[in-house]
């Protein structure tokens, strides 16, 4: 069937997501960049996946505004003063989410909600700004219909946080996704309880290395769609993958693999990468006359690319020849040795690639473990993590996690499922966060296993919701369907979940 | 010195305050009719009943030993089901090193450690001489005891022990003796005792079906004592791992709602910390 007509008439999109499946389709079919066979020749192979990004890039992938500008100075191309008070901070603001692109064409990031607003609270009761933050809520989550929509709180506690936590756990919404910024030093026991009990019911806030981001990136960092870390007034140009199960098949061995397969594809990803990078920068309009720019919202040099990869599990075992992945990564020291390896060796091919536009980055781009769509099926786990259904007790999780999480500061992140009785104990999973954050954990997700609004594999979506995809009705937010396939082909949703396991 | 454990929990959130890890002891002096685990009261008399009831090969046979290999385990608890002499083959005999250096591993994630069983003052000596170590690594040391042993003559151990997590199953003696098959006078004075050096953490009473009268005594007396002093942990009967002859005892499944609430309001008028689980 032709593309486009299946976009319209398909029952089950809205008009927004079919208007804007019909962009993508626009987007991908004008021939623009120059790539070399290599590349077509990998992404035919399905070795690189350019997450259907296209061929005529129009404006980064992610785009994180320094929203202090219009809090402090207001916006002229908006006609908006700055704010007086919180309703016309919290107004200026959706006005503004409405102007911010990105791949999605929803803001990836919303600001940290604790410090545009908290100036402004001094003088009133909890009451007004519950009232005041409710409807600005209630209005993100119906207008910005997207999951990868994102805002931040944390790390010291605020009414402003406080009130949010408070409103997301009543209000039960998927979006925004929240990060709360973590550190045992800054982050009281009880705001992290409180933060930890909404994450339980709702699946959010999860939990932000803030350490670790700061000594990577400074205090000037955000937490961005699912997971990804990235300066603020800046961003991401592009996230391609490698997937790297089809990579390892590439190979004879271990040894051709590390000497050959992986330098010959990064070099090829990397080139690919210059190529979109450059074609944003100097030929699509975005860093010429997009207010974002021109206002001083984005600097170009706080942006970077995003070096994504997924299938690290498959592509270890397959190297090492393991058939029963219960035995292979994640569950047996060799893999993950070799796993370590690994990312030692393409870290070091990524740094020393000279990229082009990220002069904030030593001219490099950056790794990201990306969490995978629908169409991976069961053959690349997201990033390193382990795959759904092998992974061993939250102890030792944490410490693997520990060992990859370090290569990726643009984004990794584990989740966990707990039962019911954690939610007596915010107390004991802190206990937990404290000494992931101590393993170098980079990134803490969690969700009861009874919950309505669910982490499928960065991004929330509601039971329920997939519930109305599979009778054929239409879901307002725009990423269910991917959260359908990831749970269909992904058993994204059958992760384990936490008890107390005996390890004797 | 060895002390046979029954398993180790690394990651516990409901044995004491925050994230804990938790050292189950094998071997019990009591036989209580409604124990959830009834494998750690006794130990393995080597009568080899399980071994080739094991599906995967763990279990096996040397020098008319059972002997089992924790690799080929795939915890399905098929021994234990089949094993009546309440006990277990899947006991390691570790070392105070074995276990420190595994709670080395655990310390970034755990505010303490909790000994169970068991009867872990069954292992007192071992107890000693591991919670020496254990306040070396800055843990908190909670111990979950059924009282049978005169605490207040163990000096050493309690000086090491933060808190003790105290059964009191009944404070009348003939329906205790009918319980556990010992008197219920030791588990009493331990109980002042352990308020007396404020070294109660918890004390905890089973609400049974069927025994109103006997559950309404003890919840009386226990909350009479600990005042504002301690929690008082009400726990629901489930038949839930408990033996045959004790599920035949109990007639029903679990106690009714209105029953728990009966209790727990008397333990609330007198100890305002007191919840069910
Ligand atoms: S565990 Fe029980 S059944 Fe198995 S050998 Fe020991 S006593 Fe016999
Ligand atoms: S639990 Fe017992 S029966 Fe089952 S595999 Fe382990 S040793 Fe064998």
């Amino acid at each position: 069937m032709n593309d486009v007509y299946k976009i319209i008439s398909d029952t089950t999109m809205t008009y927004k997501q079919q208007l804007l499946s019909l962009a993508r389709l626009a987007e991908g079919s004008e021939i623009n960049l120059d790539l070399s066979d290599e590349y077509y020749n990998a992404k035919n192979d399905s070795v690189i996946c350019d997450l259907n990004e296209g061929n005529a890039p129009y404006r980064p992938r992610y785009i994180i505004p320094d929203y202090s500008v219009l809090m402090n100075k207001g916006c002229d191309f908006l006609q908006l003063d700055a704010p007086t008070d919180l309703w016309e901070a919290c107004n200026s603001l959706l006005i503004m989410y409405s102007h911010v692109p990105s791949i999605t064409s929803f803001p990836v990031y919303l600001g940290g909600f604790d410090d545009l607003l908290e100036p402004f609270v001094t003088d009133l009761s909890d009451a007004e700004i519950e009232k005041c933050l409710r409807l600005f809520l209630l209005n993100i989550d119906r207008t910005l219909t997207d999951s990868f929509v994102h805002a931040n709180i944390g790390p010291k506690d605020s009414r402003v946080g406080r009130i949010v936590l408070k409103l997301s756990e009543q209000m039960q919404l998927a979006i925004p996704n929240i990060t709360l910024k973590y550190d045992e030093e800054l982050t009281s026991d009880e705001f992290a309880n409180l933060a930890i009990t909404c994450m339980l019911k709702t699946a959010k806030p999860s939990f932000a290395n803030h350490k670790m981001f700061v000594s990577e990136w400074s205090e000037n960092y955000s937490i961005a769609s699912c997971y990804n870390g990235l300066k603020i007034g800046g961003g991401g140009y592009t996230l391609p993958r490698l997937r790297m199960y089809e990579l390892s098949q590439k190979a004879i061995d271990i040894n051709d693999f590390m000497n050959n397969v992986l330098p010959k594809y990064t070099k090829i990803m990397c080139e690919f990468m210059d190529a979109r990078v450059k074609f944003i920068v100097e030929e699509s309009a975005f860093f010429k006359s997009n207010f974002l720019v021109t206002e001083k919202f984005l600097d170009i040099n706080n942006f970077t690319g995003m070096f994504g990869m997924v299938g690290l599990n498959e592509c270890v075992n397959n190297l090492l020849n393991i058939k029963d992945h219960s035995l292979g990564y994640g569950n047996n020291e060799k893999a993950d040795e070799i796993g370590v390896e690994i990312m030692e060796k393409l870290s070091q091919l990524v740094a020393d690639h000279k990229a082009p536009y990220c002069s904030g980055f030593n001219d490099q781009y950056r790794l990201h473990a990306q969490v995978g769509i629908d169409s991976d099926g069961r053959e690349d786990s997201p990033g390193a993590r382990i795959r759904v259904g092998n992974e061993p007790e939250i102890f030792e999780h944490i410490v693997h996690s520990g060992k990859f999480h370090k290569y990726f500061p643009t984004g990794i992140g584990d989740i966990f499922k707990f039962e019911e009785t954690w939610l007596n104990t915010p107390n004991a999973l802190l206990d937990i966060i404290k000494g992931a954050f101590k393993m170098n954990m980079r990134y803490f997700s969690g969700y009861l296993d009874s919950n309505d609004v669910v982490r499928v594999t960065g991004y929330l979506v509601k039971k329920s919701e997939l519930y109305k995809l599979d009778s054929n009705k239409q879901s307002l937010n725009n990423v269910s369907i991917f959260g359908k396939g990831a749970r269909d082909t992904g058993c994204a949703l059958d992760r384990k979940v936490e008890k107390n396991v005996s390890t004797n | 010195m060895l002390a046979p454990i029954n398993k180790i929990i690394n990651f516990s959130n409901v044995d004491g305050p925050g994230n804990r890890c938790v050292i189950f002891f094998q071997s019990c002096p009591f036989k209580c009719l409604y124990c959830h685990n009834p494998e750690t009261i006794n130990y393995c008399n080597h009568c080899q009943k399980c071994v080739d009831k094991c599906m995967s090969s763990a279990l096996s046979v040397v020098d008319n030993k059972v002997v089992y290999d924790s690799n080929k385990c795939i915890n399905c608890d098929t021994c234990i089901s089949v094993c009546d002499n309440f006990a277990s083959p899947k006991i390691n005999y570790m070392s105070v090193n074995d276990i420190i250096v595994k709670l080395i591993k655990l310390k970034p994630f755990i505010k303490g450690i909790t000994v169970s069983g068991g009867e872990c003052t069954n292992h007192k000596q071992f107890l000693i001489e591991l919670f020496k170590e254990v306040k070396k690594l800055d843990l908190h040391i909670l111990m979950d005891s059924n009282g049978n042993i005169d605490l207040s003559i163990e000096e050493e151990l309690m000086d090491l022990v933060d808190g003790v997590m105290l059964d009191v199953k009944s404070v009348d003696d003939k329906f205790h003796y009918i319980l556990t098959s010992k008197s219920c006078d030791m588990v009493l004075n331990n109980l002042d005792y352990l308020l007396s050096v404020d070294k109660l953490y918890e004390a905890r009473t089973v609400l049974l079906p069927n025994f109103m009268v006997e559950n309404l005594k003890t919840v009386n007396y226990v909350s009479k004592k600990l005042l504002l002093k301690s929690q008082y942990k009400l726990i629901k009967y489930r038949k839930y791992g408990v033996s045959e002859k004790g599920v035949d005892f109990f007639k029903d499944d679990t106690i009714n709602d209105e029953d728990v609430k009966e209790c727990l309001e008397i333990a609330l008028k007198y100890c305002n910390n007191s919840f069910i689980v």
